[in-house]
C-alpha cells in the first residue's frame, strides 16, 4: 500500500466577482507519510478545504503542485477517495448501488462484486442494502458514503468535515469507526475539521492553519498511542496548545475588522 | 357499518337511475334511440364493479382503502347522469338539439364505432409519433445544453425565441411545408412536447448538486458516465415535469391541428359532427377523447412511479 502526499509551494488565488484577488492559499509545503492520519484544522477562510480540494483534483493550484507517490495531481481519480460533510449519497440509488457506484463507473463491478458486501460489512450497514439514503439516519448515510469512497481501494481517503453534521454521540462513535477502518485498510487519511478535540483524538499529525494570509501556522506531531483517552494530560495540553494558536488567529481577524 | 352502506348507496343510486330510464316516458320532442343504452351501460358498470370488488374481498387482498371504497363515488356519478337523463330526454328542459338523450350519446359509441376507432387509431398514431419525437429531441438537446457551454451558447437563444411560440401558431406554415397533414400534425405535436422537455431537462441538470459530480469524478467515472448516470437520474424529476407539461399541451395541439387541417382523427370527427349538427356524436367523441388522453396520462404516471420510486420519501406526492 502506498499513499505519500506532498504539497510543494501550493498557492491558490481566486478573483472575486468585484475584481479583487483573494489568496485562498499562500504557499503551502507539507509532506504526509503513507498511512498517516492528518487533520487540517483552522478557522473558516484558512484554506483547509481548498487544500483538500486541490489534493482531490477538483480545484487546480495557481502555483506549485501536489504529488501523490511522486505523481502530480491534475484531475480527480479513484486513487483519492472523497467524503463530504453532507454525505452526498445519490438519492436515486439504494445503499448497495451507492456503494457499488465506483466499481460500476470503472466497469469492474462484475469481477469485484464481493467487495461491495465486504465494505457494507466494514461500515456496519449489513441489512440496509436495499434502503434508500433518505430512509437512514445521518450517521448511517455518512458510513455509506465512507464505504463508497473506500471501495476503489484509494491510496488516500480525503474527508471534508465528514462528521460535522452529526450529533455528539454519533460523532464519537464515527471517530472510532474511522480509526478502525484506517487500521484495517492501512491507508493515508486527510481530514478537514473544525473540532480541536476530534483532531487530537484522531491524528498522527495536526496541521494548524490560519487565515489572512491563508497558510500553515504549525504542524504538530501527536505521539499519543491509540486508543486515546480524552482526559490524558498530554491530550489536554495539545488541545489547549492548538486552541491558543487558533485564538491568536481569531484576534488578528478582529483587528482587521475594526480598521 | 361502512362495509354495507357503501355498496348499498351504489345499489340505491343505480335503482333510481334505472327507474327513471325505464319507467318515465321520453319527451316526444326527442328523437328516439334504438336501445336504452344508458340503462344497460350503468347496469354493466355496476355489475363489473361488484364482481371486481367482490373478488378482492374474497381474496382478502390488502389495500390502503376499505372494500367498496369507490362505491359512493360511482353512486354519485350515476346520480349525476340520472339527473342529466331526467332534464334532457325525460322532461326536455334543455334545448333538444344541443342536449341529446344519453341513450343516443352512448348509442353512437356502439353504432358508429368503426369510424370512431379509425379516428382513434389515426389520432393516437400522430400523438405517439409526436410525443416520442419531441421527447427524444428535447431530452438530448436538454442534456447537451445542460452540460456543454458551446451548445448552450448556440442553442439556448434559439430555444428562448422559438419555444414560447404556441405550437398551434405553426399550423398554417407546417401544413404547407409537409407533404401530408398527418406528418405536419405529428411535427407540430413534437414541437409542443419538445419545448417544455428541453427547458426542464437543461434546467434540471444545471440544478443538480455539484457534489454529486465531484464525488463521482473521484470514484473514477468518465464524463459520459457522469452525464447519464448522475446528471440524468438527478434531473429526472424535472424532466418528467417537462414531459408532463409537454404532453398536456400536445393534446391541445392535436385537437386544433385536426380541426383545422386533417381529414381524419378525433378532432376532425368532433368538428365534423358539430357541423352536421349531430350533437350526440359530438358528446360521444368527447368521451372517447377523454378516455384516450386519460390512458396516455395514466401510462406516463405509471412510468414515473416506476422510475422515480426513490423520490417517494424525498418529496410528498
Amino acid at each position: 500500500m502506498v499513499g505519500e502526499i506532498r504539497f510543494e509551494n501550493v498557492k491558490k488565488t481566486f478573483i472575486r466577482p468585484d475584481g479583487e484577488t483573494v489568496n485562498a492559499l499562500n504557499g503551502v509545503d507539507l509532506t504526509i507519510k503513507q498511512g498517516d492520519f492528518v487533520c487540517l484544522i483552522g478557522p473558516s477562510g484558512c484554506g483547509k478545504s481548498t487544500m483538500l480540494r486541490i489534493l482531490a483534483g477538483l480545484d487546480q493550484a495557481t502555483e506549485g503542485a501536489v504529488y501523490i507517490d511522486d505523481k502530480k495531481v491534475t484531475k480527480p481519480d479513484y486513487d483519492r477517495g472523497l467524503a463530504f460533510q453532507d454525505h452526498s449519497l445519490f438519492p436515486w440509488l439504494n445503499i448497495y448501488d451507492n456503494i457499488a457506484f465506483g466499481l460500476k463507473a470503472r466497469h469492474i463491478f462484475k469481477e469485484k462484486k464481493e467487495t461491495v458486501n465486504e465494505f457494507i460489512e466494514l461500515v456496519g450497514l449489513k441489512g440496509f442494502e436495499k434502503s434508500f439514503p433518505h430512509q437512514l439516519s445521518g450517521g448511517m448515510c455518512q458510513r455509506a458514503s465512507l464505504a463508497r469512497a473506500l471501495i476503489g481501494h484509494p491510496k488516500a481517503l480525503l474527508l471534508d468535515e465528514p462528521l460535522g453534521a452529526l450529533d455528539a454521540f454519533t460523532r464519537m462513535n464515527m471517530q472510532d469507526e474511522l480509526l478502525r477502518i484506517r487500521k484495517e485498510q492501512n491507508m493515508t487519511m486527510v481530514m478537514v475539521t473544525h473540532d480541536v478535540d476530534e483532531a487530537v483524538y484522531l491524528s498522527d499529525k495536526i496541521v494548524v492553519m490560519t487565515p489572512r494570509p491563508a497558510k500553515i501556522e504549525k504542524v504538530i506531531d501527536v505521539k499519543l498511542s491509540q486508543p486515546r483517552d480524552r482526559n490524558n494530560p498530554e491530550f489536554i495540553r495539545l488541545r489547549s496548545e492548538i486552541l491558543k494558536i487558533l485564538d491568536f488567529a481569531g484576534k488578528e481577524k478582529e483587528i482587521e475588522y475594526s480598521i | 357499518m361502512k362495509k354495507y352502506i357503501y355498496p348499498l348507496l351504489l345499489l340505491i343510486s343505480l335503482a333510481a337511475a334505472e327507474a327513471v330510464e325505464f319507467l318515465v316516458p321520453n319527451s316526444p320532442l326527442h328523437q328516439n334511440a334504438k336501445h336504452p343504452y344508458f340503462g344497460w351501460i350503468i347496469l354493466a358498470v355496476t355489475v363489473i364493479y361488484f364482481l371486481y370488488s367482490g373478488i378482492q374481498v374474497l381474496q382478502k387482498k390488502k389495500s390502503e382503502n376499505p372494500p367498496f371504497y369507490r362505491a359512493p363515488f360511482l353512486a354519485g356519478i350515476i346520480l349525476f347522469f340520472n339527473v342529466l337523463n331526467l332534464i334532457t330526454v325525460k322532461l326536455a328542459l334543455l334545448p333538444v338539439l344541443y342536449f341529446p338523450s344519453l341513450d343516443r350519446v352512448f348509442g353512437t359509441l356502439f353504432e358508429d364505432y368503426s369510424l370512431i376507432l379509425k379516428c382513434v387509431g389515426y389520432s393516437s398514431g400522430i400523438l405517439l409519433t409526436g410525443i416520442f419525437g419531441g421527447l427524444l429531441v428535447g431530452f438530448f438537446m436538454g442534456v447537451g445544453v445542460g452540460f456543454n457551454k458551446t451548445l448552450s451558447y448556440w442553442i439556448n437563444p434559439i430555444i428562448r425565441i422559438l419555444g414560447p411560440i404556441p405550437s398551434t401558431a405553426w399550423i398554417p406554415i407546417f401544413l404547407l411545408l409537409f407533404p401530408t397533414a398527418r406528418a405536419a400534425s405529428a411535427f407540430i405535436i413534437g414541437i409542443s412536447v419538445w419545448f417544455p422537455t428541453v427547458v426542464l431537462t437543461s434546467s434540471g441538470i444545471s440544478n443538480v448538486k455539484n457534489s454529486y459530480f465531484e464525488v463521482s469524478s473521484t470514484l473514477g467515472a468518465s464524463q459520459f458516465y457522469r452525464i447519464f448516470k448522475v446528471g440524468v437520474p438527478a434531473a429526472l424529476p424535472s424532466i418528467f415535469l417537462g414531459l408532463f407539461n409537454g404532453i398536456c399541451s400536445s393534446f391541445v395541439t392535436l385537437m386544433t391541428a385536426e380541426m383545422i387541417g386533417a381529414k381524419y382523427g378525433m378532432g376532425w370527427y368532433v368538428n365534423w359532427q358539430k357541423e352536421m349538427m349531430c350533437y350526440s356524436n359530438v358528446y360521444a367523441g368527447l368521451i372517447v377523447i377523454a378516455v384516450l388522453f386519460y390512458i396516455v396520462i395514466t401510462l406516463l404516471f405509471k412510468l414515473r412511479d416506476k422510475l422515480l420510486l426513490w423520490q417517494k420519501g424525498v418529496i410528498k406526492w
